[in-house]
C-alpha cells in the first residue's frame, strides 16, 4: 500500500530479525541459480591447509587461481574482477580441487588431474607456467635450468618472474623451482610455505 | 582505477536489506523466491551496471518489481495463505463499482468537478486546514476555502438528484 511513499529504503527496512540460517539458504539457492543459468563466471571457495587458508577460484574452463593468505584474499578477489566482476562463493565448482590438494598435503597425491584456465597469465610467462609440471614430484630445478626447459637459457630473471607471478601456486609447482646455489628463493607464499612443501614432498 | 567489487561482497552488503524489503509485502516463502529472483537478476546485469551507481537503491528497485511481478501472479492464481498480503483496493473510491455505503452520495460525489471533489477529501477526510489544503492543491487557502464550499452546494444537489431519479438503488449499503 506504501509503494508510493516517498523514503523509499529506510521505510521498507523495517526493524525485523534476520535470521542468518535464512541468509545462509538463500545464499545456496543463489549460487546454484547462478550455476544453472550460467551466469557463474567465477566461483570461489577457501580451504584450509597445512601451508595456511588458500583461497580456490575456478571459471568454467577449470581452476583459474590458488592464492595464499598473505596475498590478502579480498585483494585477490578484487583483482579477479577484471576478469568478472560475476564473483559467488560456491564452494562446488571447487570440490575436485580441494579434494586433490587434501590429498597432496596428506602425501597421497603426486599429480594433480585438474582442469586449468590459465588466462590470468600471458605469453612468456604463461609459457614457463605451461612447463613447471614437467619437474616432478619431489624433485627441484634450479631458474637457469627451466629456462633451458622452455628454451631461453639466457631468460633466467624472467623465470623467477613467471614464477613469482603463477597464479595457481602448489597445482602448478613453481615451488620446485630453487636458486642455482641450491637455496630457495623467493615464493609467492613465503619462504616458510616453499620451504614446507618441498619437506612433504621429500617425505612422501 | 575504482574498480568494480565482486559480486559475493554486494550479497553480502545488502542481501539482509534486500530480504527486509521483500518480507515487509510478501510471505516468507514468497519473500525467499523474490530475494532469489533479484539477485539472480542483479547478477545478470551487474557487469553492465555503472561503477558510480548506488548499488543499494538499485537492488531495491529490482526487489520491489520482482515483488510485485509475484504478487500479480498470486493474484491470477489464488492460494490459500496463513496471511492475507498487502493489496490495493477500489475501496471507497467513488465509480470503482466496489463503494460501500450510499451508492447515490458516492455517484454524487463522483460527479464533482476534480478540484472540489480533491478540497472537500483533504477538508472532511484528512481533517485539513484550509491553508494545509491550499499547500497540497496550490493556489490560496481562499481559493480552497471557496472550492469546499462550492463542492459542498454541488454534492447537495447532485445528491437529491441522484436520490430522486433513482430511488430504487437505495438500501444496497450495509
Amino acid at each position: 500500500m506504501n509503494d508510493d511513499t516517498p523514503g523509499g529504503i529506510a521505510a521498507d527496512a523495517l526493524p525485523t530479525p534476520i535470521d542468518p540460517v535464512d541468509l545462509s539458504a538463500l545464499h545456496d539457492r543463489l549460487e546454484t541459480g547462478a550455476q544453472a543459468e550460467g551466469l557463474l563466471d567465477i566461483a570461489y571457495t577457501i580451504v584450509d591447509s597445512p601451508v595456511g587458508r588458500l583461497l580456490l577460484a575456478a571459471s568454467p574452463r577449470g581452476l583459474l587461481r590458488v592464492a595464499y593468505e598473505r596475498e590478502g584474499h579480498d585483494l585477490v578477489l578484487d583483482s579477479l574482477t577484471a576478469v568478472s566482476p560475476r564473483i559467488l562463493r560456491a564452494p562446488k565448482r571447487l570440490d575436485e580441487a580441494a579434494r586433490e590438494l587434501e590429498a597432496y598435503f596428506g602425501g597421497t597425491r603426486k599429480a594433480f588431474d585438474l582442469r586449468l584456465d590459465l588466462s590470468l597469465s600471458h605469453g612468456f610467462r604463461r609459457l614457463v607456467q605451461q612447463h613447471l609440471p614437467q619437474i616432478g614430484y619431489g624433485t627441484t630445478l634450479s631458474y637457469g635450468q627451466v629456462a633451458r626447459l622452455v628454451g631461453n637459457s639466457k631468460a633466467v630473471r624472467a623465470v623467477g618472474t613467471a614464477c613469482a607471478t603463477n597464479p595457481l601456486p602448489v597445482v602448478i609447482p613453481c615451488h620446485r623451482v630453487l636458486r642455482s646455489d641450491g637455496t630457495l628463493g623467493g615464493y609467492v607464499g613465503g619462504a616458510e610455505a616453499k620451504a614446507t612443501l618441498l619437506r612433504l614432498e621429500a617425505a612422501a | 582505477m575504482e574498480m568494480k567489487q565482486p559480486f559475493e561482497s554486494v550479497v553480502a552488503q545488502h542481501g539482509v536489506t534486500v530480504l527486509r524489503v521483500c518480507r515487509a509485502r510478501l510471505s516468507i516463502a514468497d519473500a525467499d523466491d523474490a530475494w532469489s529472483e533479484t539477485f539472480l537478476a542483479a547478477l545478470r546485469a551487474y557487469p553492465e551496471l555503472p561503477e558510480t551507481a548506488n548499488v543499494e537503491a538499485w537492488l531495491v528497485t529490482i526487489a520491489r518489481h520482482k515483488v510485485i511481478d509475484i504478487r500479480r501472479a498470486a493474484e491470477r492464481a489464488p492460494l490459500p495463505v496463513a496471511a492475507v498480503p498487502e493489496g490495493t483496493t477500489g475501496l471507497g473510491m467513488p465509480g470503482t463499482g466496489d463503494t460501500v455505503g450510499d451508492d447515490a452520495l458516492w455517484a454524487a460525489v463522483g460527479r464533482l468537478p476534480a478540484k472540489q471533489r480533491r478540497a472537500l477529501t483533504l477538508r472532511y477526510l484528512a481533517g485539513m486546514s484550509y491553508r494545509e489544503v491550499a499547500a497540497a492543491l496550490g493556489g490560496t487557502a481562499e481559493a480552497a476555502r471557496r472550492a469546499a464550499a462550492d463542492g459542498r452546494k454541488r454534492l447537495r444537489d447532485y445528491y437529491q438528484d441522484a436520490r430522486s431519479g433513482a430511488g430504487s438503488e437505495k438500501g444496497k449499503g450495509r
